[in-house]
């Protein structure tokens, strides 16, 4: 899990790529409260081949959460 | 002076003032400003219009003394130069003080003339602020935005869906998108607002001067400042014999559609810019295309990871937007500005809210990092190549500050 909150655009998106890049095979709950991620998490997944597999309200209420997984993995395993 | 004479002599026809300005040799806009679809420089031959416009049309046109008259044939000539060139009559034509204005009368005028009929104003989700304001401000008004494809361009299928259904006071959309260029279908839009009698209001912002119009619009909005002429002139035509009821006090001026005096001589600026834009348009237009369309070929081929946004053919001959991963569009536009270049960014770093624009936000693009180009009439094409050598330079330059360069 990586949580982005309070940060700004391009930053979520920065820090998404940076873990994604260390660790390509897993899973990653990006949590962020930047508008911008709403439209920059989707977009950078769709450039960088992987799949926005869920995105939703984070657990405490507090931004969204926004779950990136590689792109053969179904959301159903996720 | 010499132009009274030939104001009276020849108001019948176009523009008298525009046809004193030198032609030839035109003076360039200041280099490196790159920003035209914000504004566009005023154009010299606004300036000259203008100062003899102060002269001479200062006079209330709505009085009947010999300043007056003057004034009156000077706003006269303006509005039939900008009704021949929007393809409407001349009472069809009134000024306002800016292109918000006219996009906010339009759209409230409308309502008010369709209240018995409906009250839900259909927009694309990629019009200018002021068309999506407009829509949420009028009194009883309802506001739906349609679809957009990853383009920006309006989805025909939903608009024709929305059309079918009851309560429909007007459809708005606009010629081309001003942030990323890509052309709108308004003439299947317009048919299908004719096939379900819905009024069309188009908003020929970033197209009037710079392409050719269409003409199936009941209302028609567009800004002055935006093809070269002087700021506060903004322009509302409404079909004759579409249901437009003012939405304030009616005036006597400007056939009764707008509140407040008339800048007589702003507008005639404003017909004298546009005059001597049309005018130059037939080679202007193809080379700035061009210019536009190295910009997009060149730029994704010198700076890794960058999104070229909007249609590259069906678009507007003068803008481009691009997008750059990882790339922090204010700090983007601070450095270009040290560069020399004056250019704007849809990131919502350098917004006034947090929010990204609506418009990329619409189209799903990327909105960081976010670039746009737009051509005033008369740039020179080292501008460009200038632009195109700085840039990859820039853009590295700030994605290592970040630490993004191998991401």
């Amino acid at each position: 899990m990586l949580d982005e909150r309070g940060t700004r655009c391009p930053m979520p998106v920065v820090a998404l790529a940076r873990m994604v890049n260390a660790r390509p095979e897993d899973r990653l709950l990006l949590l962020a409260d930047d508008p911008a991620a709403e439209t920059d998490v989707p977009a950078w997944c769709r450039l960088r081949q992987r799949t926005l597999a869920w995105v939703g309200d984070s657990p405490d209420g507090r931004g969204r959460a926004y779950l990136v997984v590689p792109l053969e993995a179904s959301p159903a395993e996720a | 002076m010499g132009h009274y004479g030939r104001v009276v002599a020849h108001s019948s026809s176009t523009s008298p003032l525009a046809r004193d300005t030198p032609s030839g040799a035109r003076s360039r806009p200041p280099a490196g400003y790159l920003d035209a679809a914000s504004t566009e420089p005023l154009h010299p031959a606004a300036r000259e219009a203008l100062l003899v416009a102060l002269d001479q049309g200062w006079a209330d046109p709505s009085r009947r003394y010999h300043q007056a008259r003057r004034a009156r044939l000077l706003l006269d000539a303006a509005r039939e130069t900008v009704a021949a060139v929007l393809g409407a009559r001349p009472d069809e034509v009134s000024f306002t003080t800016s292109g918000t204005q006219a996009v906010g009368l339009g759209v409230a005028g409308l309502v008010r003339g369709r209240e018995r009929v409906g009250r839900r104003v259909l927009s694309s989700a990629v019009e200018h602020s002021s068309v999506l304001h407009a829509a949420q401000a009028a009194v009883g008004a309802e506001s739906r935005t349609l679809p957009v494809d990853p383009l920006g361009r309006v989805d025909l299928d939903a608009t024709a869906a929305a059309l079918r259904e009851p309560g429909v006071a007007l459809l708005a959309l606009q010629t081309a998108n001003h942030e990323v260029g890509t052309r709108q279908p308004v003439d299947a839009a317009a048919a299908l607002a004719q096939q379900h009698a819905v009024p069309l209001l188009v908003d020929a912002a970033q197209s009037v001067g710079r392409e050719p119009l269409p003409v199936g619009w009941s209302v028609l909005t567009a800004s002055g400042h935006k093809w070269g002429g002087p700021a506060g002139v903004g322009v509302l035509a409404v079909r004759t014999g579409v249901r437009w009821r003012s939405p304030s006090p009616e005036g006597a001026l400007e056939h009764g559609r707008v509140p407040g005096y008339v800048d007589v001589p702003g507008v005639v600026a404003a017909a004298a810019a546009l005059e001597a834009v049309e005018r130059e348009r037939s080679t202007e237009s193809g080379r700035l295309w061009a210019l536009v369309d190295r910009l997009r070929t060149r730029v994704p081929q010198l700076v890794a990871d960058t999104v070229v946004l909007g249609d590259g053919v069906d678009r507007l001959p003068h803008l481009v937007t691009f997008s750059f991963l990882y790339v922090d569009g204010e700090v983007l536009l601070a450095d270009l500005d040290r560069a020399g270049f004056a250019v704007s960014s849809g990131s919502s770093c350098v917004a006034d809210s947090l929010q990204p624009s609506h418009v990329l936000a619409a189209m799903g693009a990327l909105t960081h990092g976010n670039l746009r180009i737009s051509l005033p009439v008369g740039v020179a094409e080292a501008d460009v190549d200038r632009l195109l050598a700085v840039l990859p330079g820039v853009v590295s330059d700030v994605r290592a500050v970040l630490g993004t360069t191998d991401l």
